[in-house]
């Protein structure tokens, strides 16, 4: 097995056992970077020079005796999450040139255990999009299938992941964003429970459901992630103060007792692809054979999903994306001599057609006369749809559904129609509506070879039996080993 | 149509955005359909239901109004399109 391909935990061990450096790790990621990511398409900066002084202080760390499960590991990083000192676009021009000067909190926590940053990884710009063609910068291809979209709006994380650029990948997910791209490009992604990550640092989309979550080449990977980012943090209001237990402990063998809960609304679902349904169908029978039994459900508001997140992320995000005007970062329009005409080129020329379609969405939303019909009854029926979730609970441990309707897409498929690639968002908005988390784990293959996603939900701050589901199956199925081909 | 072309340039306006004409029927166009699905909300009840704003409980952070060192001047003004004398420039507000 070459490094770059190597899991958190194996490189830990070799590390821990001095058979290799951080500094040669590092360096064979970036050396597999520059050598395959141009068919990629998954970094928009590399951080080679930090990553390799990161590298040489891990080693030193290392050489002392200090070491914990993420030194020295090499990593991507949205380009949604603040890091000093290196460009962070959000992938849109207004952000083009921006340098943070202050690193987010999951960046602090990542450097206290010594971790290498490679880079900065594509999105949706500010991570509104399924497909991650809506970047200003660059077009990332699937790994499995070079004319195919990774997902979105993590795709570069996702990407980078599959490809074995990087070990594992930070992504943040508002509708689906770290699941649907874990789902395409065959790799771990958790979403956790809203408030178990700060958001601080982490470039605001819609605020009452944007989370960070890791995306690995495993479960046990994912846990370690998690244990590294996840905590209470005073500069982020909506984080929550609950002890962070050990994920990894989790990860052990065992599902007797376990009732997993199946949504009779989602695999009645018109748009479901029979062989994503199958894998689906076929991951309950693996979970039934290692012990866990499974109960029908209902989650009955399922069909208003997307009516409801539709209403309420543009809502959250034209009054978040107001701070764009050319004043204090980013892109200015600076042939505009008067102060109103300088805002709009600024925003005008610095925001993608997707962000300018949400920002007039959610403006028109939140306008007098139509926020009791729009923003008020949407966020009702978030109210109705999270009740759903908390009867369902009462009866199952976990709730197992698909992650996207159908295997990736060709790139452009789906670009000139907002409202379908919207409605293909169906089986992952809820989570966020509700806050709870979930996880994308690989559960087999289309003919054509496509990764196909299952989705494991769990109630709030319950990412325990999450993470025992999804061991459990990994340990008894293979998806997880097999590796793209087109490389 | 769910939104006209006035309303999309009137809201558009409120945004701080300039659209190109081809824009605006663009916008018109997909944002009605959007709009059109958002309308299966109507079939909801949601007599008496709490409008839920956040996914979890949630009550106000409060902190000392201390003085403390969290980014210097110079570091908060790197990015500014236009500076001087520690300052944010913009265009003429007051004609």
């Amino acid at each position: 097995m070459e490094l770059p391909e190597l899991t958190i935990h194996k490189a830990h061990d070799l590390l821990r056992q001095k058979k290799i450096s951080s500094l040669e790790l590092t360096r064979a990621l970036l050396e597999r970077i520059d050598d395959r990511d141009e068919k990629i398409g998954a970094y928009i900066s590399i951080a080679g020079e930090m990553a390799l002084d990161q590298a040489k202080i891990a080693d030193e760390a290392i050489a002392k005796g200090s070491i914990s499960s993420l030194t020295g590991i090499p990593v991507s990083i949205k380009d949604l999450i603040c890091t000093k000192g290196i460009c962070t676009t959000c992938a849109s021009k207004i952000l083009k040139n921006f340098v943070p000067f202050y690193d987010a909190f999951v960046i602090k926590k990542l450097k206290k255990e010594n971790a290498v940053i490679l880079g900065k990884v594509n999105m949706d710009e500010f991570a509104m999009g399924s497909s991650t063609e809506n970047s200003s910068i660059r077009i990332t291809h699937n790994p499995w299938d070079l004319s195919r979209i990774p997902g979105g709006s993590s795709g570069g994380s996702a990407a980078s992941v599959a490809a074995d650029l990087c070990l594992a990948s930070l992504g943040s997910d508002t509708g689906g964003s770290i699941r649907q791209p874990a789902s395409h490009c065959g790799v771990v992604g958790l979403k956790p429970t809203y408030g178990r990550i700060s958001r601080f640092g982490l470039i605001a989309f819609a605020s009452s459901l944007d989370q960070i979550g890791p995306l690995t080449k495993d479960v046990t990977d994912s846990a370690i992630m998690m244990n590294a980012v996840s905590g209470y943090d005073r500069n982020d209001s909506t984080s929550v103060s609950i002890n962070v237990p050990d994920y990894t402990s989790f990860c052990k063998k065992g599902l007797n007792g376990l009732k997993v809960g199946i949504p009779k609304e989602f695999h009645s679902h018109k748009g479901l692809d029979s062989e994503v349904d199958l894998a689906v169908k076929n991951a309950v029978k693996t979970l039934e054979d290692l012990g866990a039994s499974s109960v029908e459900i209902s989650l009955p508001h399922t069909k208003y999903t997307v009516a409801a997140y539709y209403v309420i992320a543009p809502a959250e995000a034209s009054s978040n994306l107001a701070r764009y005007d050319g004043v204090k970062y980013g892109f200015r329009d600076v042939d505009k001599k008067n102060l109103i005409e300088m805002y709009k080129g600024t925003r005008s020329q610095g925001f993608g057609d997707e962000v300018k379609r949400r920002i007039i969405l959610g403006t028109y939303v939140l306008s007098a006369g139509y926020y009791d019909a729009y923003y008020k009854k949407a966020s009702q029926v978030r109210r109705l749809i999270t009740e759903d979730f908390t009867k369902a609970f009462e009866k199952c441990d976990v709730i197992l559904s698909p992650v996207a309707p159908t295997p990736a897409f060709t790139i452009g498929e789906k670009a000139a129609d907002p409202l379908t690639m919207y409605l293909s968002d169906i089986f992952t908005l809820s989570a966020n509506l509700a806050g709870i988390p979930g996880m994308s784990l690989p559960c087999g293959f289309s003919k054509t070879g496509l990764p196909i996603g299952l989705q494991i939900m769990g109630m709030h701050f319950n990412e325990e039996k999450i993470f025992r589901t999804a061991f459990n199956f990994e340990q008894a199925t293979e998806f997880h080993n097999k590796k793209p081909k087109l490389l | 149509m769910k939104i006209t072309h006035n309303e999309v340039m009137h809201v558009a306006s409120l945004a701080r955005l300039d659209l190109h004409e081809n824009d605006v029927e663009m916008f018109a166009e997909q944002i009605g359909k959007i709009l059109e699905h958002v309308d299966t909300l109507d079939n909801v009840n949601t007599d008496g239901v709490e409008p839920a704003t956040h996914a979890i409980p949630l009550s106000n952070v409060f902190r000392n109004d201390d003085q403390k060192e969290d980014a210097n001047r110079e570091a908060v003004l790197s990015n500014a399109p236009e500076q001087e004398d520690g300052a944010f420039i913009v265009p003429k507000i007051i004609e």
